[in-house]
């Protein structure tokens, strides 16, 4: 993990909402990917801490949710495979053996749960939306119009109209609420798979290791889907800083 | 037009990267993915190109503020329903 939400004991330090418990036997054999919470939070899920139970679900709920969108058509019916997918960790808790980490656990039930659904939905398998090559999607990062033709002489492939000055208070405005909604509708129109990979990455702050294991595809194909996506938001936010100057 | 050019020469040389390869290779750039010698020649590239400095300022600015997007809070009655099976759960197992 990221490094979010550690517990701290309860003894005037700030309060993450996750008490800590130790137990050597949880912690032992745990694998690599495991972090080193696992095994309490564990521990807490099967002595009904309802604190803990909650911490996790806000953590995870955005995450599950855009990587059930991968699979299911509607928020609706993505929503539904969440909730079932919470169940499911409930349900399935005190079977759980730590061969890998709790996360990647509970993302593997959401893939498996969204599968079946989008399964019934469509009754047809899905395309993977994993695959690089998923149609609609492969667009180059910058539209080809902004750089030189290769037939041109002296600079073929270079900027013809190079990336505009988003001007000395883009830092500021980079901070602010209307960059958040742009690159938050942004992202929703990206496909699915490029929103979940950069929401994981770029929202969660997850790493490439982290990313691949919950979603069990290649850095290389992570790569490519967190490249489209981002340079899609860019793009975005480039037409953005653009229209404000045309006041 | 920024990028250097010999003065011996008319057209870039066939090792060097042009700006609309460059932008693809971003990512990989920023995740240290690439070989040793691509990363060098992007990082002779942007030595002397002012547009692809700037483009990868803007990816760079694009991921720290989209870092800064807050999750949505989960709905209070999405969290009730799933604590009440929680709860029900734990009873089943003797546990209170």
């Amino acid at each position: 993990m990221s490094g979010r939400g550690q517990g701290q004991p309860a003894d005037g330090q700030p309060h993450d909402a996750m008490p800590r418990y130790s137990h050597p036997s949880m912690v032992e054999g745990m694998d690599p990917t495991a972090t080193s919470d696992d095994g309490a939070v564990v521990l807490a899920l099967r002595a009904g801490d309802e604190t803990v139970f909650v911490d996790l679900v806000r953590r995870y709920q955005r995450p599950l949710l855009r990587l059930a969108q991968t699979f299911v058509p509607s928020e609706a019916v993505a929503e539904e495979v969440v909730q079932d997918t919470w169940i499911a960790v409930i349900k399935g808790i005190d079977g759980f053996e730590g061969r890998s980490s709790l996360r990647t656990w509970i993302f593997r039930i959401l893939t498996y749960q969204a599968k079946s659904r989008g399964e019934r939905e469509r009754r047809s398998i899905p395309m993977s939306a994993f695959e690089p090559r998923d149609p609609g999607s492969d667009r180059p990062a910058v539209d080809p119009s902004r750089f030189r033709p290769s037939s041109d002489a002296r600079w073929p492939g270079h900027w013809a109209e190079p990336p505009a000055d988003w001007g000395s208070d883009a830092e500021g405005r980079l901070l602010g609420r209307e960059t958040q909604d742009v690159i938050s509708s942004a992202m929703d129109t990206l496909a699915p798979a490029q929103r979940l990979v950069m929401t994981l990455r770029d929202l969660e702050g997850w790493d490439s290791d982290e990313v691949c294991a919950a979603l069990e595809i290649s850095p290389g194909n992570q790569r490519v889907l967190l490249h489209r996506a981002r340079s899609r938001v860019r793009a975005a936010l480039e037409r953005y800083f653009h229209e404000a100057t045309l006041v | 037009m920024d990028a250097y050019v010999d003065d011996d020469t008319m057209t870039t040389s066939a090792d060097e990267l042009a700006c609309n390869e460059l932008v693809e290779l971003v990512t990989d750039y920023l995740e240290d993915a690439l070989s040793p010698s691509e990363r060098d020649r992007i990082e002779r590239h942007i030595a002397t190109c002012d547009g692809c400095t700037r483009y990868i300022e803007q990816i760079r600015g694009t991921i720290a503020a989209a870092g800064r997007l807050t999750p949505d809070d989960v709905p209070a009655p999405v969290v009730d329903r799933l604590l009440a099976v929680f709860r029900a759960s734990r009873s089943d197992r003797g546990e209170t």
